[in-house]
């Protein structure tokens, strides 16, 4: 937005935000609401035409997005906004979809169809929050609850191995896969920015604080101590093997853009095949004319 | 001294809309000129909200509002200073 | 009725007389009612009409998927139907039990789609490869909550070409899920299949919403009772929940919007009642005995018929072709004159409680029924209607 546009008393991403919903749902100190800056910064940024820029989102703290953008927002079922924003991609190409969800959304119960949307090279963005828990449930341990942590279903500490979740999507064939926490704001936003430009599966992690369990839980103090302990404990380290991503309890995290390549999308290798098999009997699917 | 030519360090004005804030102190914690800090007082939410104690500290930088999970503060561009710069630009 | 008619698309009819068996008759059913997106998961026995949109849809125009599961399959099919398109998927067994998560969604949602089930012998596993009609109930239960579906039961590949004309024509009136529910006899059961012209096939299209784009909202209930719909990308910038919702579309968490929202759902299904309801009669006006079947089992039925007619039994015939929502005043109607109703079905009585319930104690309602595997011998329905006679 331009610094001209910005009036007073009203903040300059109202246009994209329902604020007859406001205010969110999101606890004093959560992190899910800075994401959500981040994401509608770089979509004016991105020059996208917002009628054609649909967010899905599944169920859980971060599941909630969908309801505060504005945008054509859909509120799906836990763990299916990434076949959900499938099937809307596929019906139209046009659009541009991006799923906004937590981890346990993604990863855990949605992992099968987060792993299958990546190998497809499914031409749409995941922006993942992680907030180490199963929070709107009251705080149970997660698929990336780091080992010792310490919750509600983990009474005596998680001794899982948790995911790594930017080794996870590259190796399933994403196509951008980036880390950082909700402090970098600025990198969130670029991230998104280019996930939203690019075409293939993209995926950006952004480890945010949940402050009323995981924190509390763990008696980590609040938003702030968590955002110092991103501040002194993640390294940038650009095009690191995502091998090496592992977080530990309190451990470091290592952030930056791990992938970052080009190869066509489901949508073009269903297009390139049937018409080199089939010739001219082929109806071209979202290709413009 | 270094010269920076014609650039101009900018001026912004905050806009907290108190009764959206969740008395988080991100924004305080975070702004690098120490334009804010959390107010003594109470929102209808029951929060405290911030509240600006260098208005002329602030460089319009963005941070505040950045960094609010509640899109309860932003800046806009101070306008003397934006009259300013176009006259300075438009200097031969 | 707030509807609007056009005829098929001829991309995708393809007109003529074919020998096909039911699960291809329901793939071509599809592409002529103007579906064109398939999001599926290979299951015996409704593969084959997978395997037909797949062969098809590159030379009609659309998008095929193989999903990674059933759960996969309905997601994608809900979000291909707020985009536009008109989508179907097929299954069987257990993966209808996967599928019922998100038809709960597509009904809270009031989201178009098609879900085709060729029954086969449960629970689990079950018959793989052997019929069942054991989903009945599964059907109009199967997702949590109270909501109302649309069903119907074809007993012939040829049925199963129009009853999914028919089904998509419904989810498009009332945005409601329909399901086609047939069996694996009827799924491979090879028969004479008419495709008529593009221009003999009536079309429903969707209730699209066309007033002002700050006035739109996606759950205001029109005189139909079925609220006016949009697509994503049109720059209504809607949203749309699994939550218990209001007008706006927007999650409201409490016991008198759960209320309006619930009953909404329901009441634009019973109260369109019968301009839903299809059945077909023989003979019923002066019946003592009325047979009520749906599916295979109407054809095996016919023959017990028959034979009852021949040895003197006043036997009428009352084959469902809409199972739900169940056709209870035509059933109440015949209880107050008749003296029995046989109900035979492959499964333990699922569709016999709803003749009993529609009866209201009225009359007996004697069941015919097996666990699935084959079909019945018509001579174990003749006994009972026999027995029923008596
Ligand atoms: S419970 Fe945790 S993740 Fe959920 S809103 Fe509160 S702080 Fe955020
Ligand atoms: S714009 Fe920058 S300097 Fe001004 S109050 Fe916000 S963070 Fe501080
Ligand atoms: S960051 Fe926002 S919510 Fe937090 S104290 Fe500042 S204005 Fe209030």
């Amino acid at each position: 937005m331009k610094p001209e546009d910005r009036v007073e008393g009203r903040h300059p991403m109202e246009e994209f935000l329902r604020m007859d919903r406001m205010p969110h749902i999101w606890c004093s100190g959560c992190g899910i609401g800075i994401v959500v800056t981040s994401f509608i910064e770089a979509l004016q940024k991105s020059g996208l035409d917002p009628n054609k820029v649909c967010v899905c989102s599944g169920i859980g703290c971060t599941g909630r997005v969908a309801g505060y953008v504005k945008l054509d927002s859909f509120h799906t079922t836990h763990g299916r906004p990434v076949p959900f924003a499938t099937g809307l991609k596929l019906a139209n190409p046009e659009l541009k979809v991006v799923v906004f969800s937590g981890d346990g959304d993604i990863v855990g119960i949605g992992g099968n169809h987060f792993i299958h949307a990546a190998r497809r090279n499914m031409d749409i963005v995941v922006i993942c929050v992680n907030n180490f828990n199963y929070a709107m449930t009251g705080g149970q341990v997660a698929a990336t609850t780091p080992i010792g942590a310490n919750l509600s279903t983990a009474p005596y500490g998680n001794f899982e191995y948790p995911f790594n979740l930017p080794y996870l999507a590259e190796a399933c064939g994403a196509t951008y896969v980036a880390r950082w926490t909700c402090l970098h704001i600025r990198r969130v936003t670029k991230s998104i920015q280019e996930a939203l430009q690019k075409r293939g599966f993209s995926f950006i992690e952004v480890i945010t604080p949940c402050v009323t369990l995981y924190a509390r839980r763990n008696r980590l103090g609040d938003g702030l101590n968590l955002l110092r302990y991103y501040y002194e404990n993640s390294e940038i380290r650009h095009g690191a093997d995502t091998r090496t991503l592992d977080i530990g309890y309190q451990g470091k995290i290592i952030v930056g853009k791990f992938v970052d390549i080009e190869k066509p999308t489901f949508l073009d290798c269903m297009n390139n095949h049937l018409r080199k098999v089939l010739g001219d009997k082929y109806q071209p699917w979202g290709v413009k004319s | 001294m270094i010269y920076f030519g014609e650039l101009k360090e900018k001026k912004g004005i905050v806009n907290i809309i108190k009764d959206r804030c969740k008395g988080c102190s991100f924004c305080v914690e975070y702004c690098p000129r120490d334009v804010l800090e959390m107010s003594e007082e109470f929102n209808v939410k029951g929060y405290h909200p911030p509240r600006v104690i260098n208005p002329d500290n602030c460089c319009y930088c963005q941070l505040c509002e950045a960094i609010c999970p509640e899109f309860a503060i932003f800046v806009t561009l101070r306008e003397e200073e934006e009259r300013e710069r176009e006259k300075e630009i438009s200097r031969p | 009725m707030n509807v609007r008619k056009k005829s098929a698309d001829p991309k995708g009819v393809l007109t003529g007389v074919h020998y096909l068996d039911g699960d291809y008759a329901i793939a071509e059913g599809a592409l002529a009612a103007g579906c064109r997106f398939f999001a599926g998961y290979p299951i015996t026995p409704s593969t084959e009409t997978a395997e037909r949109f797949a062969e098809r849809i590159p030379m009609v125009g659309g998008v095929f998927i193989q999903m990674e599961d059933e759960i996969a399959s309905v997601a994608a099919l809900i979000g291909a139907s707020w985009a536009g398109l008109k989508a179907m998927t097929v299954t069987s067994g257990p993966g209808f039990s996967l599928m019922m998560e998100n038809i709960g969604l597509a009904c809270m949602m009031e989201v178009p789609i098609v879900i085709a089930d060729v029954q086969r012998g449960g629970p689990s596993t079950g018959l793989p490869t052997l019929t069942g009609q054991g989903d009945m109930q599964q059907v109009k239960w199967g997702s949590h909550g109270d909501y109302e579906i649309i069903a119907l039961s074809p007993d012939s590949p040829q049925e199963c070409f129009d009853l999914t004309i028919k089904a998509f024509n419904l989810s498009e009136m009332f945005r409601v899920p329909v399901f086609i529910m047939t069996d694996e006899c009827v799924g491979h059961m090879h028969e004479k299949v008419v495709i008529p012209p593009a221009e003999e096939i009536e079309i429903v299209e969707r209730k699209w919403y066309e007033g002002p784009k700050d006035k739109y909202l996606p759950y205001k209930p029109d005189v139909d009772l079925v609220p006016f719909m949009v697509k994503a990308g049109d720059g209504y910038r809607f949203h749309t929940t699994g939550l218990t919702h209001d007008e706006r579309g927007y999650p409201v968490i409490n016991a008198e919007c759960q209320d309006w929202c619930v009953r909404h759902l329901c009441d634009k299904i019973r109260l369109n009642a019968d301009k839903i309801i299809e059945y077909k009669e023989d003979e019923t006006d002066n019946a003592e005995i009325v047979v009520v079947s749906y599916g295979i089992t109407s054809r095996v039925a016919w023959k017990a018929i028959q034979d009852a007619r021949k040895a003197g039994i006043k036997v009428g015939s009352l084959r469902l072709i809409t199972i739900w929502p169940f056709p209870d005043k035509r059933i109440e109607e015949l209880a107050g004159k008749i003296k029995a109703f046989v109900v035979p079905e492959i499964n333990l009585g699922q569709i016999k409680r709803e003749v009993e319930r529609a009866a209201k104690g009225k009359v007996p309602v004697y069941p015919v029924s097996h666990c699935g595997g084959w079909v019945h011998n018509p001579d174990n329905i003749l006994k009972v209607i026999k027995e029923a006679a008596k």
